[in-house]
């Protein structure tokens, strides 16, 4: 079941083939360059996932504005949580839906939708159509690492990895911030992230 | 026609704006061509009315946020990369704002590595005129102005850091017997310099950053400075304080031969992690308005040494601003035309290394006024120290102002796309993600 998202199609989205064709000539290792604070994206080019020459899919996800929120100071090891947001832009011509989501940072992912105030996990698929965008974003759509060992502190830089259906894989670079935002209440009793 | 080929015909200014986004984040060429405009760029105007034809800033460029097309300056941004800082020889900006911070006891080096990681990014962000990351009021970064935001580093930051290698100027300056400080404007151990033409880039610039370091220091004074807005005068021309005097006649600039070692601190001058940095000394300097009212015109002229109407020196009324000043001369009393103790007399030095480049705004906070004093240099010891000592020695304007604030902070140098501000300071491993 494909679940209704809110997506958009930005004007960056919407430049899809400038940016393909930047993403096929230049190396892919933008994890620590976030001139403008645009983009973090570190999409695989190596090993098993195969580069972006080969299978031009793994090079359709462009990751900007990818950040993660800060943990708490009475954070317990092994029971952090927090949210992680981007802006994930689907540059080719097949929706992708996102098969799984890991962190080494967290022992376990979710993705997450606000509904009512209240966050839960997303039942359905997540899918990324063609030439469209997924926002995830405070008080919306987010990537939820929960069983976090290590506090995660501003200046940190965390990694998460997207599987997607057709095999092919992102590996996120999210600089992670302070923010009093963010704050949506969990269906199951914990209190915020 | 290829898709890309498509697109651009579609759409030619959104695929230049985007590079922009792209080319610093790729890190490769684009990115690189972003720090190639700043630097040597014409238009700077303190030195006054010689550069007062040339087109207003013209090394800004376009913001890309989404309304930085739109009509008005509040669309230009000056691009943060380059050999120096930004915000240092730009043309002055209509609004300054310094915010000095103390670090907390906890944040020791490894957290100032991750601090200057985030605030890496702000500067980009903001200055460029899109949102950093995580700022929830997104739309108010779109206009810059010609936003900057230029960091220093007090004492203490460098101890924590890199004791070995804090210069010895880095630290209060001596004291001077009329100083009056200790009011809430002293030292800091992080400055940030927010400048623009509009104060609501800096107001937002100004609390996106204290978000981001709130965890690692904590406010411990800001001060507001002005000069007149933009477009109210020709650009190049002087500056005049609250007292009605034309400020900042005599300054270095960029174009002279000496510039460079009045300014930029390079291998022989400092620490290494210094090299193109600079140091910034900070005076709050309240003017005793109601004193000075006592003051007629001739006497005003007399205590500084210049006219009142253009900043012509008393030696020569109607030669303008710049003609030289004739120190020798005397009038028909016998008497110097410039007083032994007026102000441009007691500021000048013979020795031509002993000159600092002033970057001044007023401030008036509804109950005082007064001038913010800021000057770079190399080396304040040998630079600012023994002009304000002689100022503090006998100056006929003493009687008028007072020094209620003082610091001393290490501008450091540029930075490049894809790197991180500060990195020589804290040396190879702090450009590395951490694990």
């Amino acid at each position: 079941m494909s679940h209704a998202f809110r997506t958009q199609r930005s004007r960056r989205a919407a430049l899809a083939p400038a940016l393909a064709a930047l993403a096929l000539t230049l190396p892919l290792t933008l994890a620590a360059c976030s001139a403008a604070g645009e983009t973090n994206l570190s999409a695989e080019s190596n090993g098993s996932t195969g580069s972006s020459a080969e299978s031009p899919a793994h090079a359709q996800i462009h990751a900007l504005d990818v950040w993660a929120k800060a943990t708490a100071d009475d954070m317990k090891p092994g029971e952090g949580m927090t949210g992680v947001f981007a802006l994930l832009e689907n540059h080719g011509d097949e929706d992708l839906t996102i098969s799984a989501v890991t962190s080494d940072s967290a022992g376990h992912v979710e993705l997450h939708e606000v509904v009512d105030g209240q966050m839960r996990e997303i039942a359905g698929d997540v899918v990324i159509p063609a030439g469209g965008s997924l926002l995830l974003e405070p008080g919306g759509n987010h990537i939820m690492l929960m069983a976090i060992q290590e506090p995660l502190l501003p200046g940190d830089e965390v990694s998460i990895d997207l599987s997607f259906s057709d095999g092919s894989t992102a590996t996120l670079s999210a600089l992670v911030k302070d923010t009093a935002g963010a704050n949506e209440s969990y269906h199951d009793g914990h209190d915020s992230h | 026609m290829t898709a890309t080929d498509e697109h651009r015909a579609a759409s030619p200014q959104g695929v230049s704006r985007r590079a922009f986004l792209t080319g610093g984040a790729v890190g490769a060429g684009l990115g690189a061509l972003v720090g190639g405009a700043v630097g040597g760029a014409g238009g700077y105007a303190l030195a006054g009315r010689t550069s007062e034809h040339l087109p207003f800033d013209p090394e800004t460029v376009t913001s890309l946020g989404e309304t930085g097309e739109l009509p008005g300056f509040g669309g230009e941004s000056l691009p943060c990369h380059g050999r120096y800082q930004a915000g240092i020889v730009s043309v002055p900006a209509a609004h300054t704002r310094y915010i000095s911070y103390r670090l907390r006891d906890a944040t020791d080096r490894a957290a100032l590595i991750r601090l200057f990681r985030i605030i890496t990014g702000d500067i980009e962000a903001l200055t460029a005129g899109t949102a950093p990351l995580a700022d929830p009021e997104k739309e108010l970064a779109a206009r810059p102005a010609r936003l900057t935001i230029t960091v220093g580093v007090g004492e203490t930051l460098v101890d924590r850091v890199a004791p070995a290698e804090r210069p010895e100027w880095l630290a209060p300056l001596p004291g001077f017997s009329l100083d009056q400080l200790g009011g809430g404007f002293d030292g800091g151990d992080l400055l940030f310099v927010v400048q623009a033409d509009d104060p609501l880039p800096i107001s937002h610039a100004a609390r996106m950053l204290h978000r981001d370091i709130d965890r690692f220091a904590e406010v411990i004074w800001t001060q507001q400075g002005f000069r007149q807005s933009r477009g109210a005068e020709e650009p190049g021309v002087t500056m005049r304080n609250l007292m009605g005097q034309v400020d900042g006649t005599v300054n270095p600039n960029p174009g002279d031969e000496d510039f460079a070692a009045l300014m930029w601190i390079d291998r022989e001058s400092g620490p290494s992690w210094l090299v193109d940095g600079s140091a910034f000394v900070l005076r709050r300097i309240r003017m005793e308005l109601d004193t000075w009212d006592r003051v007629d015109r001739p006497g005003r002229e007399v205590t500084i040494g210049r006219t009142l109407s253009d900043g012509a020196p008393l030696t020569n009324p109607g030669g303008g601003e710049h003609a030289e000043v004739d120190f020798d001369a005397r009038g028909a009393s016998g008497l110097p035309v410039i007083s032994s103790a007026a102000h441009i007399r007691r500021a000048h030095s013979t020795d031509p290394s002993e000159r600092i480049v002033r970057r001044t705004s007023n401030y008036d906070d509804g109950n005082e006024v007064g001038l913010l004093f800021g000057c770079y240099q190399r080396d304040p010891l040998t630079q600012f120290v023994p002009i304000q000592q002689r100022l503090d020695d006998a100056d006929l304007l003493n009687e008028w102002v007072t020094h209620t604030g003082s610091a001393v902070f290490a501008m450091l140098p540029g930075f490049q796309p894809g790197e991180m501000l500060g990195t020589a300071l804290f040396g190879e491993d702090s450009d590395e993600p951490l694990s």
